[in-house]
């Protein structure tokens, strides 16, 4: 007698979803990307149609022309200042990832670490940036790196407090097979709590992700540094100050798209990292 | 050859840190090469009673011995669920217990894809355990557990999740797999059909608190395939084991 695969068996597997594609994308994709964009081309169009009924003056209210031609006039300017902020931002995502993974890592070898330091980390997450961040700026002479502290502040709590829920999760069983075979601590850590936390660390990240980015602008405001090499909120203070409303909307709106790019490429990242196995990225299976 | 005994408990009591008696006083003895079932209704600790064997839980009293003083890898053990790393391959699952030992990475690899062909999944060494069906993940648990080559193999109800069709097969796959490789079996489950199907020697225990209170042998011989399913020898045998398993309920 030989072992065989029945074909009762074969049969319960799951397949995959071959759902027609239209140039490259299913219809549910497409209609994904399709329905809010024609919500927001109404909402612009009716915008517009608002600002030139009412003849509102565009430093009380620029149609979303007028700041479409404010962000391609300003864009000397405002591009270094997104340049700046996206430094910022990035800097402080990678520090707030890096130093998040390697404490909560730590946390996960003793729970006397964990029940030690956690509750400063929670201290350090309640704490308004905006009223900590003047005593920031004081200290550190360095701006930049006063604003990054801020930003880092902010992003960091949500991918601590992730990987270490994702690295206590590891299923109960598998530690026993891994106890079986006498694994070592390391050798547990590295081939069953990290790739358990790894969902977790990622919905961390895209939480943090757009954190970062609120927690430099807010830092930004407070500092309100001037001159050539400062970020996006500074343009908005200064914008504002000169009572230049487009200028003002377009750098809000440089704001917005960064946070929603920064927002798809942290679900991208998470997505191809987990597509394989994980229930999160499997919407196209049956 | 005599027979030897590959584990051996004596005296054995668990009480778990809740303060509950989970097994009191089991004295058991698995010879080399046999098929056991331990046999019992839900908390009679045939679980515990495994999950000593294994080494995983210390009994609170007694003694639990394993021949050859149970070096990694000399016991495999399937858990109930298929208990697979979600985000590794059928292939990597595998090889797992032989990396763990530090087994290099091509013959490691080498072992696995045998041992996967063996439970009839060659073909399936890329796929991830979402993809496959209950009875193939459970395949791949055998797989693991059977890819160090183990003297001991532990089973806690592996199949009780399947279907029925499934179930059917894979008695007979783990059957095979028993006769070709000769490793000892133990096999906890709450079937009486399942435990008189595959073992020689069916261990009825009773709950509260957990204990042995039969122990009975199934003279039929292997290989056993449908026809010993349908015959009356094994009607027999599942009446009787049911009588001992209602003794047991009522003791």
């Amino acid at each position: 007698m030989t072992v065989t695969l029945s074909a009762n068996e074969a049969a319960d597997a799951p397949e995959e979803n071959h759902a027609p594609r239209y140039a490259g994308l299913t219809a549910e994709t497409w209609f994904r990307i399709l329905a809010p964009s024609l919500i927001g081309v109404l909402a612009l169009a009716g915008w517009e149609a608002v600002v030139r009924i009412n003849e509102i003056p565009p430093y009380l209210l620029p149609g979303p022309l007028e700041v479409g031609r404010a962000l391609i006039r300003e864009w000397p300017s405002l591009s270094v200042s997104l340049l700046v902020t996206l430094q910022i931002t990035f800097a402080a995502l990678f520090v707030a990832a890096a130093l998040g993974l390697l404490l909560s890592v730590l946390f996960a070898q003793s729970r006397i670490i964990e029940m030690s330091l956690f509750p400063y980390a929670v201290i350090l997450q309640v704490t308004p940036v905006v009223a900590i961040a003047p005593l920031i700026i004081i200290w550190v002479d360095d701006i930049r790196l006063a604003l990054l502290i801020c930003a880092w502040i902010v992003a960091f709590f949500p991918i601590l407090s992730n990987t270490t829920l994702g690295l206590n999760s590891a299923d109960q069983n598998l530690t026993d097979l891994f106890r079986l075979y006498r694994a070592s601590r390391w050798q547990v850590l590295c081939h069953l709590r990290l790739p358990t936390a790894m969902p977790y660390f990622l919905a961390g990240l895209r939480i943090s992700g757009g954190l970062a980015l609120i927690g430099a602008i807010v830092a930004e405001f407070v500092a309100g540094t001037g001159g050539r090499a400062s970020g996006l909120a500074y343009r908005i203070l200064e914008a504002g100050y000169q009572l230049q409303i487009p200028k003002m909307f377009a750098a809000l709106v440089l704001v917005s798209l960064t946070g929603i790019a920064i927002f798809l490429a942290m679900s991208l990242i998470s997505h191809l990292a987990l597509r394989h196995w994980h229930e999160s990225a499997m919407k196209d299976r049956r | 050859m005599v027979p030897a005994a590959v584990v051996t408990l004596q005296g054995v009591s668990k009480r778990y840190a809740n303060g509950t008696l989970a097994v009191r006083g089991v004295d058991l003895s698995v010879q080399r090469g046999d098929f056991v079932s331990l046999l019992g209704p839900s908390g009679c600790g045939k679980s515990t009673v495994l999950r000593m064997m294994a080494g995983l839980i210390a009994p609170s009293s007694g003694r639990v011995e394993v021949a050859g003083g149970g070096e990694t890898g000399d016991i495999g053990f399937v858990f109930q669920e298929p208990t697979l790393m979600p985000w590794a391959s059928a292939l990597k699952n595998v090889m797992l217990p032989l990396r763990l030992a530090g087994t290099a990475r091509s013959e490691a690899e080498r072992r696995a894809r045998a041992a996967l062909a063996s439970v009839g999944l060659a073909g399936f060494e890329s796929s991830y355990p979402r993809a496959l069906s209950g009875g193939m993940k459970m395949r791949v648990s055998i797989a693991r557990a059977l890819v160090t080559r183990p003297r001991l193999l532990l089973m806690d109800e592996p199949f009780a999740a399947l279907d029925e069709i499934t179930r059917h097969k894979l008695n007979n796959d783990l059957l095979t797999l028993w006769e070709a490789e000769r490793f000892t079996a133990v096999f906890v489950t709450h079937s009486v059909f399942e435990s008189v199907y595959l073992s020689r020697r069916i261990v009825v225990m009773a709950a509260r608190p957990g204990r042995v209170v039969e122990d009975l042998a199934v003279e039929a011989p292997y290989p056993r395939g449908e026809a010993f399913r349908t015959s009356a020898d094994y009607a027999a045998h599942c009446r009787d084991i049911s009588h001992a398993l209602d003794r047991a309920m009522g003791a």
